[in-house]
């Protein structure tokens, strides 16, 4: 088993950036006839393509009462469209080897699509049907619905699940970010045809479409294929206002569950993405808690045998920023465990970091950064995620730049406004002895 | 949380993504070292990376009576220093290097694997053979780690239900071979593990004669044949046992468990038989094994998510996995999920019905014809990327396969008839040879 939860990581041409400063990564930016704009990282050395996009709005808009409809319509846009009810679409994939899928995330509406190339054309065909022709028949509604409230109920006595959600609601109220993208076993009874129908008219707009591309296409193919999948969407989107959250607020609150090990899920008030900061709280996140080197790991893991694993990481989302972690524990230690993450998330406010562990961070961030890319997927991931955070085109070549420009000062400076002990919301799900909830 | 893991539940999920992540034809170049150490270059220049893997041939089938856990609790171990590289220098080196790494342990084999830059190719080439022969431990260093240990016990046993349910189905299934132990080990014997424990096990197993090496991406061979000579060629070759393990007496009376767990809402049921694997058996039912899993339980338009999830509408899911890549045996087994307040009697039931079904009729051509579409893709897909070269050439060498069988894999995926798939599925279905497991909610009384 792993001891570690890191993933393979792999190879590819972006890599040259990490090694090489001075080589240029070929990002290209396709522009449709119809003017759909894609990133596109051309790489013939393997038949594959990789196609990734993303929508703006996702389950924190379902309406009221309707909580789950994004999760809900993720589900059901291969399980039949066009001339093809469910089983003729998941056949028509078969054939050609294809997979197509569908992610509502909290703000975002993703999909993906994986080929050989030498299919393209027809994968192409069935992607454009799945978001312009979902069929939403009353078979495959019914299945999805049958296994979403299965998952929901299985949910419910999962201490992880528990915890994650419990935290939700602590930190957030009831501000949509609070709600479990699954919904509740209720509002998915309630969700009709015309809901889905509503919500891929008003979503599955180009205004906003976000497009990553790698592998074996090129610019000139890539720029008709944008239009035949995307052209047929409507352009332009329904309201999607969200509110600010209300800052998250300290406290400890338990649920009492007789089970052998504790769940713990901490957070706190983050960066957001465009904070001014961002790199030195990412830089300042790694030392306290995102690396597998870093100090929680240390005192918590290494030191004391207290846990399996123990991390932090940040979690930006458009109206708010975290810095949220987990760990888990035997019942008797975790007091002894959150005395400990409370001492280093003081210690860090208080004396920020050393010169020499932030440039080993900085070497571990920057040489790894092109590791994480594996595969067609791992690239078009990344050309999607710097696209939606809106951090340009030329990105790769200055991250390392931007990381490097951290000082300790810096670190020092965001580690005091930002992190307080007082301010971490705790939930443990289990037995812990000792504690009480304080909120 | 971790992917690659190979103990308790993940098994099932190895065995089928496994399935069409060995797909590969990675073309990989290898040549033994004088000290016995076998090496293997899958040359791949699309960027500068490469991925540095060890792999020894020795999982916790391999452990003596009574110190179960003490494979893994050994790979956790080798992070805690030789006197070049001191405790939980191993990592951070990597990591400062702007690397990262990991190791896993399996029944069979026990891996680790660093991924970095390709000019740090000979870095952590020189601290993986430092660790083959200059480990150090102490009680003093065993101890958290044992603690460790015991929290991912806890976190990957304790609060799951069907995790534990897992263990005791590996318990019942096997009578006498060890793969009736969980990998990281019954608690109670974690418990009394100690840092000679470990030492005696790495002293016994760790040598350049039973290690694979495995060095994927953009490094030559001839780099990699010199680099090797000179950090792991040092290493003698020591005597190590065969890997002879207890065998197990056929199965002749089917069983059944069933656990109840306040923690489970929605009951689940798997049946498993004892089958061939690639290495040991009737392994001409391998293949046609691996396509009949597909053909059951490979997505949406297999049989039985077709039959019980949407025909049936009694299930919520419904799948099946064929665990080919174990040394001494393999398991196959069909598994579904019921729906909220569902009843998992008729899911048995359809489960059966469903065996009984191949059992007469055998596959149809075009089943056929679509898994073997699926898994040939596979075998390009693999190869989008370098992670799953090393993993299928060092699971396969482990397991008693050799480079030849990875790379005739699309060939034999091809080769396979739909008579061979009822050959193999009336030589593995036989209802004494089965075990069923059943998850229900309620109090455990």
């Amino acid at each position: 088993m792993d001891i570690r939860p890191r993933s393979w990581l792999g190879a590819l041409l972006l890599v040259l950036v990490a090694v090489s400063p001075a080589a240029a990564t070929e990002i290209q930016r396709v522009r449709s006839p119809g003017g759909i704009e894609a990133w596109l990282v051309e790489d013939k050395s393997v038949p594959v393509i990789g196609f990734r996009f993303a929508f703006r709005g996702g389950g924190a808009l379902d309406p009221p009462g309707k909580s789950g409809l994004a999760n809900m319509v993720s589900a059901l846009l291969d399980e039949g469209a066009g001339d093809l009810d469910s089983q003729g679409f998941q056949e028509a994939l078969d054939e050609i080897a294809a997979s197509i899928g569908f992610d509502a995330r909290v703000e975002r509406f993703h999909g993906s699509l994986r080929t050989l190339s030498e299919h393209r054309a027809r994968a192409f065909a069935l992607l454009r049907k799945a978001l312009a022709a979902p069929r939403f028949d009353a078979e495959p509604v019914e299945r999805i619905r049958r296994q979403i409230v299965a998952g929901i109920e299985s949910g419910k006595d999962d201490p992880r699940r528990i915890a994650g959600r419990t935290w939700s609601r602590l930190a957030f109220g009831d501000h949509p970010y609070a709600r479990p993208l699954a919904g509740t076993r209720r509002d998915v009874t309630a969700i009709a045809v015309e809901d889905m129908r509503r919500f891929v008219r008003e979503r599955l707009v180009r205004d906003g479409l976000i497009v990553g591309v790698a592998g074996d296409i090129s610019a000139r193919e890539l720029a008709d294929r944008l239009d035949d999948v995307f052209g047929a969407l409507p352009a332009s989107a329904g309201p999607a206002d969200i509110p600010d959250p209300p800052p998250v607020q300290g406290g400890l609150h338990i649920v009492r569950k007789p089970i052998g090990q504790s769940v713990v899920v901490f957070g706190q008030v983050g960066p957001r993405r465009d904070d001014p900061d961002y790199y030195a709280a990412y830089l300042m996140n790694h030392l306290l808690g995102g690396g597998r080197t870093s100090r929680l790991n240390e005192e918590i893991r290494e030191k004391r045998g207290l846990v399996y694993s123990v991390g932090t990481y940040l979690r930006s989302f458009d109206r708010a920023g975290t810095i949220v972690g987990q760990l888990a524990t035997a019942n008797a230690r975790v007091g002894t465990a959150l005395d400990l993450l409370r001492g280093e998330w003081t210690r860090m406010a208080r004396d920020g970091v050393g010169e020499d562990e932030l440039a080993a961070a900085k070497r571990y961030i920057n040489g790894s950064f092109p590791l994480r890319l594996d595969s067609t997927r791992s690239i078009a991931r990344m050309l999607v995620g710097i696209q939606l955070n809106e951090l340009g085109i030329d990105y790769i070549d200055r991250r390392s730049a931007l990381i490097d420009a951290v000082t300790a000062a810096d670190v020092r400076r965001v580690a005091r406004r930002l992190l307080s002990p007082e301010k971490l919301a705790i939930v443990v799900v289990g037995d812990p002895e000792g504690l009480e909830t304080t909120r | 949380m971790p992917r690659v893991a190979l103990g308790a539940v993940a098994l099932w999920v190895a065995a089928v993504s496994g399935a069409a992540v060995e797909a590969g034809v990675f073309n990989p170049t290898t040549f033994t070292l004088d000290n016995g150490l076998q090496v293997v270059t899958v040359e791949n220049a699309r960027a500068p990376i490469v991925v540095h893997t060890l792999w020894y041939k020795v999982g916790a089938a391999d452990e003596p009576p009574g110190k179960s856990g003490v494979a893994h609790f050994l790979e956790h171990l080798m992070f805690k220093g030789t006197p070049t590289v001191p405790s939980g220098r191993f990592s951070k080196i990597v990591a400062a290097n702007g690397g990262s790494d990991n190791a896993f342990t399996s029944q069979d084999y026990t891996a680790y694997v660093q991924r970095v830059a390709s000019d740090k190719l000979e870095l952590v080439m020189r601290m993986e053979a430092d660790r083959m022969t200059n480990l150090r431990l102490t009680d003093e260093k065993a101890a958290p780690e044992r603690g460790v240990v015991q929290e991912e016990r806890r976190q990957r046993t304790a609060n799951s239900p069907s995790a534990q349910l897992y263990e005791r189905r590996r318990a019942v299934t096997y009578l006498r071979h060890p793969y009736r132990i969980p990998v990281i080990g019954w608690k109670r014997e974690i418990d009394g593990l100690t840092a000679e424990d470990a030492l005696a096990f790495y002293r016994r197993h760790y040598a350049p004669n039973n290690a694979i090496l495995i060095v994927a991406g953009d490094a030559t061979a001839d780099e990699v044949r010199r680099l090797a000579e000179k950090y792991y060629g040092a290493i003698p070759r020591r005597p190590v046992p065969r890997r002879v393990r207890p065998q197990e007496p056929d199965q002749l009376a089917a069983k059944r468990i069933t656990m109840k767990s306040p923690l489970v809402r929605v009951p689940s049921v798997s049946i498993t038989w004892r089958a061939p694997s690639f290495a040991a058996g009737e392994t001409r039912h391998a293949y046609p094994l691996l396509l009949l899993s597909d053909i059951l339980g490979g997505g949406s338009t297999a049989r039985l998510h077709r039959r019980l999830a949407i025909e049936e509408k009694a299930a919520s899911g419904a799948g099946a996995g064929y665990l080919g890549t174990a040394l001494d045996m393999g398991e196959f087994s069909v598994s579904a999920s019921a729906l909220a307040g569902g009843d998992i009697v008729r899911i048995e039931a359809l489960l059966k019905e469903e065996i009984g079904q191949i059992l007469q009729h055998g596959v149809t051509e075009a089943e056929l014809a679509r898994s073997k579409r699926a898994m040939l893709a596979g075998a390009i897909y693999a190869r989008d990327g370098l992670r799953a070269a090393p993993r299928a050439i060092g699971r396969a060498l482990t397991t008693g396969r050799t480079i030849a069988d990875v790379e005739a894999w699309p060939e034999r995926i091809r080769d396979v008839t739909a008579a061979a798939v009822l050959d193999a599925a009336r030589a593995v279905f036989v209802e004494r040879r089965s075990v069923t497991a059943v998850l229900l909610p309620g109090s455990s009384g």
